[in-house]
């Protein structure tokens, strides 16, 4: 983590700031596989988002006489579950509670991590020490242990799972946060800024932000494929939602127990975290190399 | 290197004690006390006081986790309140199913990663090193628990040639090494290894890569050392490196095996873990816990203590 470095962060000209991006900009649109990776992860956000007009039918509407269908029977394109749900249904309203509960601990331990983490490169000393090594505690579990041990702790539910998968996510944030603040720290124009008269406030709202939030964002964008396996493992433990709600791994929690009698159906839901999972983490990769961020 | 042994040794102890605090801490955040969590609705008042006597619940939070780190480091973790059990003996059953799993799953994705980032590092951006990348980025992004699902769907239920769930024939929990055991770890094993294949592949790939771009490496063409020499000089760089990873991957291979466990019902910590988080048992929850993230404390010195003696360039001491 000490060489985070980053030769297309730092501007290399005075005005370069709006050459970087447009350059950044000029890049992604020539890769044409995270153009691709984008158009499929804003297909299954927007019809998630707007799931009640883009799903055929009711995903709560139950039938006994039609459980288990075949994927492909008329009417329920992919088939039924265990209560003779629509699948197709169930699948895009479920990308709602995924996504969610996915993203959002991402986001929020992007905030905390990067707060965190630019305090204690910034300011150093002791308030470094007692973060950083608070964070080395934490560095102690592997990530599904803690996510794990936090939700069983909390108990099972949409805004626990959010809350210990945020836990989990801000640890490897500060770190980045605060090794490439360290090393921006150190650089001359930082100097050359405090030497000229500006305030710390100042130094971190220009010289530090700018610099540091870039390679942390594409980090985190990385941590959401991550974040949604382990959001959809939580429900699949039965930590997460609870039913009927439409969830990628509480479907898959349920429809386990039918694999013996229709196996693909059940296994539908992993294809769909499995679809979200790959093209994030295409995407992060494509945007890593587009930022040129070695992080 | 003998000093600084003591010192890193020295330097996990304060990470150790954060740990164990953290752990206890961590299921006081729950609502309600142990003994009520588990207690019927109806039990009378007075039984509920008794029992939290019993389990040592009246006493003020620090005075608890002074005693039960006591206790703990004696081997001590308390009795499940859900069974009564001793903690330690069952962990303690539960942590060698784990570990041999995933030694298991270790032995086949560390070989798979390593041998496919030095294939792919080899040949930077060939075919193969595209093929090898793809490989690489569908093992993280696969939720490994489906995977598992997916492979009984293929092996046990659709052509029938392998057990979907357990440890043994009849659901035995006895381990031996005999085929009828042997299968049983088949499927599990190999959804886990699929988890460090992605992380070991890039890290080989990405040292190799930058090892060959090294002028020494021209150097020793340049005298005519034939390329299987070369390449031993890469791997002896390149090792330390993939090393590392692989040690704190093994780590992550305990951590993540509690999902595949529960889909193939695999009598280890996952499982306990599970149980107990259900149960809301409590001291089963905090020692299982405890002894995975002391074993992964662990883990990381001996990682640490290898990259040294692998590598003599870091010089520590």
């Amino acid at each position: 983590m000490a060489e985070t470095t980053l030769p297309g962060m730092v501007p290399d000209t005075p005005v370069a700031s709006r050459g970087y991006w447009s350059s950044v900009f000029r890049r992604l649109r020539g890769d044409w596989v995270t153009i691709f990776c984008l158009v499929v992860l804003l297909a299954i956000i927007l019809s998630a988002i707007f799931a009640p007009w883009v799903a055929p039918v009711d995903p709560y509407k139950t039938s006994v006489i039609r459980r288990l269908k075949d994927i492909g029977t008329p009417g329920f394109p992919l088939g039924t579950d265990e209560l003779g749900r629509d699948m197709l249904s169930r699948l895009i309203y479920g990308g709602r509670l995924s996504l969610l509960m996915g993203i959002t601990p991402v986001i929020n331990a992007l905030v905390i991590g990067s707060l965190l983490g630019i305090v204690a490169g910034f300011v150093g000393g002791k308030i470094n020490m007692v973060i950083m090594r608070t964070v080395d505690v934490f560095y102690a579990f592997p990530s599904v242990l803690l996510a794990i041990a936090i939700s069983g702790a909390l108990g099972a539910g949409l805004v626990n799972s959010i809350v210990s998968l945020t836990i989990v996510f801000v640890p490897p944030i500060t770190r980045v946060a605060e090794s490439v603040t360290t090393s921006v720290r150190n650089l001359d124009f930082v100097e050359a800024a405090r030497a000229s008269g500006a305030g710390s406030w100042t130094i971190i709202r220009v010289h530090v932000l700018g610099n540091v939030l870039g390679p942390v964002f594409v980090f985190a964008t990385g941590l959401i494929s991550v974040s949604i396996i382990l959001a959809s493992g939580l429900s699949f433990l039965g930590l997460g939602v609870r039913p009927p709600e439409p969830e990628w791994g509480l479907m898959l929690n349920t429809l386990r127990q039918s694999i013996y009698v229709n196996p693909w159906v059940c296994a539908l839901p992993g294809v769909m975290i499995f679809i979200t999972s790959i093209c994030f983490n295409m995407m992060s990769d494509g945007l890593r190399a587009a930022m040129d961020v070695r992080a | 290197m003998i000093s600084y042994l003591i010192r890193r040794l020295l330097y996990s102890v304060p990470i150790a004690l954060g740990v164990s605090l953290m752990i206890f801490m961590l299921v006081h955040l729950a609502p309600g006390d142990p003994i009520s969590a588990i207690a019927p609705a109806d039990a009378p008042p007075d039984v509920i006081e008794r029992l939290k006597v019993d389990y040592g619940y009246d006493k003020p939070l620090p005075v608890q986790f002074a005693l039960w780190l006591g206790r703990a480091v004696t081997g001590d973790l308390g009795r499940s309140v859900a069974t009564g059990q001793s903690v330690s003996g069952e962990v303690m059953s539960a942590v060698g199913n784990t570990i041999m799993l995933s030694l298991c799953a270790a032995l086949v994705g560390f070989t798979l990663g390593a041998g496919l980032g030095f294939v792919a590092g080899y040949n930077q951006g060939r075919a193969l090193d595209k093929a090898a990348t793809a490989i690489a980025i569908a093992g993280i992004s696969v939720p490994h628990y489906w995977l598992g699902m997916v492979l009984v769907i293929v092996f046990s239920v659709q052509l029938n040639v392998l057990p979907a769930v357990g440890m043994g024939p009849g659901g035995s929990s006895d381990w031996a090494w005999d085929w009828a055991h042997m299968q049983h770890l088949i499927l599990p094993a190999i959804t886990l290894a699929v988890i460090p294949i992605g992380i070991v592949m890039r890290t080989t790939r990405s040292a190799v890569a930058e090892i060959l771009n090294q002028e020494f490496v021209q150097a020793l063409r340049a005298k005519g050392l034939s390329e299987r020499h070369v390449l031993g000089h890469v791997v002896r760089n390149v090792a330390p490196t993939v090393l590392a990873v692989m040690g704190l991957q093994l780590g992550y291979l305990l951590g993540g095996s509690i999902l595949i466990e529960t889909v193939f019902s695999w009598p280890g910590t996952g499982f306990l873990l599970n149980t107990a988080i259900f149960r809301r048992d409590i001291p089963m929850l905090q020692g299982t816990i405890l002894v995975l993230a002391l074993f992964f404390v662990f883990l990381n010195v001996v990682v640490d203590l290898i990259q040294t003696a692998v590598d003599p360039r870091i010089k520590r001491a």
